[in-house]
């Protein structure tokens, strides 16, 4: 082994105080966070694609789905995506109003698409084709409804949010919670995306 | 136990009943016996004054060193029961031979192996493995705590939920007798009806929550808090096996979570996902879960993988063979091991074509493992070789994992598998690679790094004899189980018609008896060492000659780990500051800037817990209550905006300098 005599690389301690970014780990690990709930979708976008055209002699996708409604709840979705957009923008001009004015049109997007999907499931089962009547429908209902699930959940930090924001203005903590509910929404949008291809268009023609 | 075919469900109390105590002596007098143990228990905390000291410095605690040590003697409570179970199942298939239907009746055995399974897995190897990273790693990689230190202390509480769940199971009720996995249609209503597998859904659902996050949280800390000059070429083995281990859990745990919540549907909303009619498939199941299961068991070899290589680099006094090629390798069965999942049912009768394509993928996953193997003894070769217990304990496991390894690859092969499936030769494959890889790991590290945590040694002499029990017991157990299942018998069998077969029964049930002592003198071990720990103590912070950061501070750590941020110039930074006569700095000391301790994560899983039960017994007002609990209470949280604390400096400089004295006593 050799002796003392090599010269050490450089120093090995930082005596100057490190400071760490307040808050640098939050947006990886949301994003991961993100991605470990999008594997979820992924594993009901799989059961939906394995059972989706599992009918049992029940009715289909052509019995059942009323596009117009879904376009329509899926604009309501879209705009809301855009007026949180409009909302981030304005809590970058340091405009709290602004961002909680936008953040307010956003949630009554975000319950307008709710309402819709409740009505929709609602008159799904009244129809007679509720979740158990077979496998397609199980997995209809698991992959639009665990969304819906998700837009509540959004909803309600929206809430908690806004009332955060007003408390406190656009202090550094609510800013990045503010990006990671952004985030959060806009994951909603494109997994909505996927749903309305996949569920919806694809399975009306 | 007898349960009514209709199960009456009050509003009150839903389907929690006089019934649901289970008519059986064994679970009566175990349940007596943890009663008493358990009245103990709190007699001592409260006549010891311990509750506000327990909860002030510990279950409120932020700090991934007590989080870690948390997690560890949970699954060290858990792994006394589950291996109560394994050594019941062991007995009952020794005496049920020649007529006799042993002492356990179906309905009590089926819970049995399911539970060992469950608990050995989820309630056992998962804390301890993730206890050990939450330990070993911020210290390895120069970070004072993890990146979100409160999600790691809820972490910790959702998995102890899940286990309170598990064992409460055993008490009121019934748990599933379903095997560890609860494929259906056999978990769907229609054949197991009753509680039992609605424990282990809920069970496993709450502490998946916190395997997730814990998983997220230790990524997002290896991939941000590493210290200065520490790439990722120039991590410790055990860091990056860790990492690895994290971005499978990040990437494996939400499957489980899907499934179950699928087979949740199925049970409680009457969907029909898994079920025989209506279109469902109980192999999307099968083939759902193993996407989940195979990474699973990687999730827990691959930082015991890291522990060998720390060990043997220490013990040999040299830097480890090959670190690139034990990274690529290591990434190499990240990425693997979600090719493999369908080699778990080859005879589910997907065709030749699927099944030669896993097949051959199962054998090119034991390529790096192999390649691992030989970095190990090439480190090894040529030098002096101190033959402490982790070292021991690698030696065994490498003599051990080779072996079940090649049994592995046989059963890889399909046509093999055909004959081998679901047989014995499979528990004694798989107890092979889990406690000769697993669990042997797990002692290495722990007598390793027992001292960094306590500040003293483990006692040798009862870590020896625990060593040769377990090592001679493992195999008296499990090499008869090799020899049944290739003689045709399946696992999970309560019953036995052939009387040639118990023989080998008795030697296996021998072999629980010899691990039974090995794991008694391991306890022993601890209790001696306690007592002893004035002889014991480790004064340098450094007993073993170590190569990495965590032996750069005292044991046990100050709160803040590192008092001046350690810079890397390379691999095995601590043995670079010893080889180059680096010594802590002198420089001013300034206030530490550090997370608060918080009950939030003890409230929120508290809540979470009881909405597990509710469910179980279809108790909806109380799973609502409680649900609503968990959310009002997570809102809350985020209110208080107040979550860190300065060390003012003036502390810092009087552990520091406690900590020259200590090395000055200690002649370094």
């Amino acid at each position: 082994m050799s002796t003392v005599t090599q010269q050490a690389p450089g120093d090995f301690w930082e005596v100057e105080p490190h400071h760490h970014h307040e808050g640098a780990s939050t947006s990886i690990g949301f994003w991961v966070y993100l991605m470990s709930d999008c594997l979820m979708f992924a594993i009901l976008f799989a059961t939906f694609g394995v059972l989706g055209a599992s009918y049992a002699a029940g009715p289909g996708p052509k019995d059942l789905f009323d596009l117009e409604l879904v376009a329509l709840n899926t604009a309501f979705l879209l705009l809301s995506s855009i007026t949180y957009g409009f909302a981030m923008l304005a809590m970058v001009k340091n405009n709290k109003n602004g961002t909680l004015g936008w953040l307010a049109v956003t949630l009554v997007f975000g319950l307008a698409f709710l309402g819709v999907e409740l009505y929709e499931f609602n008159h799904l089962i009244h129809l007679g084709a509720g979740p158990q009547r077979s496998a397609f429908l199980s997995s209809f209902f698991a992959l639009v409804g665990t969304h819906g699930l998700h837009v509540a959940f959004g909803c309600l930090w929206l809430v908690t949010l806004m009332i955060q924001v007003s408390q406190r203005g656009l202090i550094p903590a609510n800013r990045r919670r503010l990006s990671c509910l952004s985030m959060f929404w806009h994951f909603l949008d494109v997994i909505w995306i996927g749903v309305f291809t996949f569920v919806y268009l694809l399975g009306m023609i | 136990m007898a349960i009514p075919s209709e199960i009456p469900t009050t509003f009150l109390l839903g389907r929690l009943d006089w019934h649901a105590i289970p008519q059986d002596p064994i679970v009566w007098a175990t349940g007596v016996v943890v009663a008493i143990g358990g009245a103990g228990l709190l007699w001592i905390l409260h006549k010891y004054r311990l509750w506000s000291y327990l909860w002030n410095e510990w279950f409120t605690s932020v700090d991934h060193k007590k989080i870690g040590i948390m997690y560890i003697v949970l699954a060290l409570i858990m792994f006394v029961r589950g291996f109560a179970d394994a050594i019941m199942m062991r007995l009952q298939q020794a005496i049920a031979f020649n007529g006799s239907e042993g002492y356990l009746n179906a309905h009590h055995y089926d819970q049995i192996f399911s539970a060992h399974g469950v608990i050995m897995i989820f309630f056992v190897a998962m804390p301890f493995v993730t206890g050990l990273m939450n330990y070993v790693v911020p210290l390895q990689i120069g970070a004072r705590d993890v990146s979100f230190p409160f999600l790691n202390n809820f972490s910790f509480w959702m998995t102890v939920g899940g286990a309170v769940l598990t064992m409460m199971s055993l008490f009121v009720g019934e748990f599933a007798q379903t095997g560890w996995l609860a494929f259906p249609p056999l978990s769907g209503l229609g054949y197991s009806p009753y509680v039992g597998v609605d424990y282990y859904i809920w069970g496993l659902q709450v502490a998946g929550v916190g395997t997730t996050l814990s998983g997220i949280n230790l990524l997002v800390t290896i991939i941000k808090m590493r210290a200065p000059g520490m790439t990722m070429m120039r991590m410790p083995i055990f860091t990056w096996t860790s990492l690895c281990t994290n971005i499978l859990i990040v990437a494996s745990f939400p499957v489980l979570t899907a499934t179950l919540v699928l087979l949740t549907l199925d049970r409680y909303v009457g969907t029909n996902f898994f079920t025989n009619d209506l279109g469902g498939n109980a192999m999307m199941y099968v083939n759902l879960i193993w996407i989940w299961g195979h990474p699973e068991v990687y999730i827990l070899i691959l930082p015991l993988f890291g522990v060998y290589s720390e060990v043997v680099a220490t013990f040999t006094g040299k830097r480890l063979f090959g670190y690139t090629s034990m990274v690529y390798a290591t990434v190499c069965i990240t990425i693997l091991s979600y090719l493999v999942w369908l080699h778990h049912f080859f005879t589910m009768g997907s065709g030749a074509s699927v099944n030669s394509f896993f097949g051959i993928t199962t054998m090119i996953i034991s390529v790096p493992t192999g390649a691992k193997i030989f970095n190990w003894l090439f480190t090894m070769y040529r030098s002096r070789i101190r033959f402490e217990l982790p070292m021991m304990w690698t030696v065994a496991f490498m003599l051990t994992f080779v072996i079940g390894g090649m049994t592995g690859v046989l059963l890889a092969v399909p046509p093999a598998d055909f004959v081998l499936h679901n047989s014995l030769f499979l528990i004694a494959h798989f107890h092979n690679v889990i406690i000769g890889g697993v669990l042997f790991g797990l002692f290495a590290a722990v007598y390793y790094w027992w001292p960094k945590a306590f500040g003293f040694r483990l006692d040798p002499w009862w870590g020896k004899v625990s060593f040769w029990f377990w090592v001679v017991g493992f195999w008296v157990a499990f090499a008869p189980l090799y020899v049944l299942g290739l003689m045709g018998v399946t696992r999970r069998m309560r019953v036995f018609d052939d009387p040639s077969l118990q023989i080998w029964f008795i030697i296996a049930a021998f072999g629980a008896v010899l691990i039974a002592i090995g794991i008694a003198a391991m306890f022993i071990q601890f209790g001696v060492s306690i007592m002893r720990r004035d002889q014991l103590r480790d004064e340098t912070g450094d007993p073993w000659n170590g190569r990495t950061l965590e032996w750069a501070t005292s044991s046990p750590p100050p709160a803040y780990n590192f008092a001046f941020t350690p810079v890397s110039h390379g691999l095995d930074t601590w043995w670079d500051m010893k080889r180059f006569g680096q010594t802590r700095p002198r420089a001013a000391y300034v206030p530490i800037h550090m997370p608060k301790n918080t009950g939030a994560g003890v409230i929120i899983a508290g809540f979470a817990t009881v909405c597990g039960f509710a469910l179980v017994w279809y108790i909806w007002w109380l799973a609502a209550l409680s649900f609503a609990g968990v959310v009002i209470a997570s809102i809350l949280h985020t209110f208080n905006y107040a979550r860190d604390y300065h060390i003012p400096a003036a502390e810092v400089r009087a552990t520091e300098e406690a900590r020259d004295r200590q090395l000055a006593s200690a002649g370094a």
